[in-house]
């Protein structure tokens, strides 16, 4: 690893705040990259992030089409009904060619790569969740106080 | 084992330590080279890996991502990380004589 002669990064701890497609797989590819490196990770899913990680939702995380200008698609076009499908459909062949998988098929493998992953005991509490709404890959439900416990010597990533 | 690791020491390497020529690969090699990255013994499994990324890297030119590893040789993603402990994709790639791979995944 060439680090021009500063110290390598040996841990990092993600935290993931939103629930759309942008918001949830820079998250997953930067964990993945980190074990791919030889680099401890962790994944703390808060807020509408928590959708990547809930057993029913995790299938359909979509991009939004209203209010993200990186669409490049106008307001007015982003509200028609299916368009926010239709574009999710378009972004997944795309990653499907570059070997990005979905995002069950993601956090599993990312699992499986020893990186931990956690639920917000804050947002889970909001949303009135409980530790079988989530895919079996969490581990824990913790309060941010333990993350921070959990994140010491990591670098801390809120995406 | 000395010899080998002396020739190890004049095969032309890139920056990350990976040998240059593919063709100055072979099996003593291989075995020399895992050596460096900590790993004593290749066993079966770990052949099976090295195998499924040269002969992808044959075909397609690059060496497969950590996703096409787990999904189409056979070992599984945790197995991957227990035969090459901190980076399986990086390490076997090295390991097999082939370029650290480009893809993200």
């Amino acid at each position: 690893m060439n680090t021009n002669g500063h110290e390598p990064i040996k841990k990092v701890s993600i935290i993931v705040s939103r629930g759309s497609l942008d918001g949830v797989y820079p998250a997953l590819i930067m964990a993945n990259g980190a074990r791919m490196e030889g680099i401890e990770a962790t994944l703390f899913f808060t807020f509408f992030g928590l959708d990547a990680i809930i057993d029913k939702r995790m299938d359909n995380i979509k991009v939004a089409t209203v209010g993200n200008p990186g669409m490049h698609l106008p307001t007015l076009l982003g509200i028609i009904p299916g368009m926010s499908a239709f574009a999710t459909s378009k972004m997944k062949k795309e990653m499907e060619k570059l070997d990005i998988p979905p995002v069950r098929e993601f956090i599993t493998m990312i699992h499986d790569a020893g990186c931990d992953i956690y639920a917000c005991k804050a947002s889970v509490d909001m949303f009135h969740l409980k530790k079988n709404d989530f895919c079996k890959e969490v581990d824990d439900i913790i309060p941010v106080g333990q993350f921070y416990e959990k994140s010491a010597g990591a670098e801390i990533l809120f995406t | 084992m000395t010899t080998v690791a002396t020739e190890t020491k004049t095969l032309e390497r890139d920056a990350d330590g990976h040998i240059k020529n593919i063709s100055d690969w072979n099996e003593q090699i291989a075995n020399a080279l895992a050596l460096e990255e900590g790993i004593p013994v290749l066993t079966e499994r770990h052949w099976a890996v090295i195998n499924f990324m040269r002969k992808e890297f044959q075909e397609k030119g690059d060496a497969p991502s950590i996703r096409r590893l787990t999904k189409e040789s056979g070992v599984e993603t945790k197995e991957l990380y227990a035969l090459f402990p901190k980076g399986p994709a990086k390490k076997a790639a090295k390991i097999a004589g082939l370029p650290k791979p480009k893809g993200c995944i």
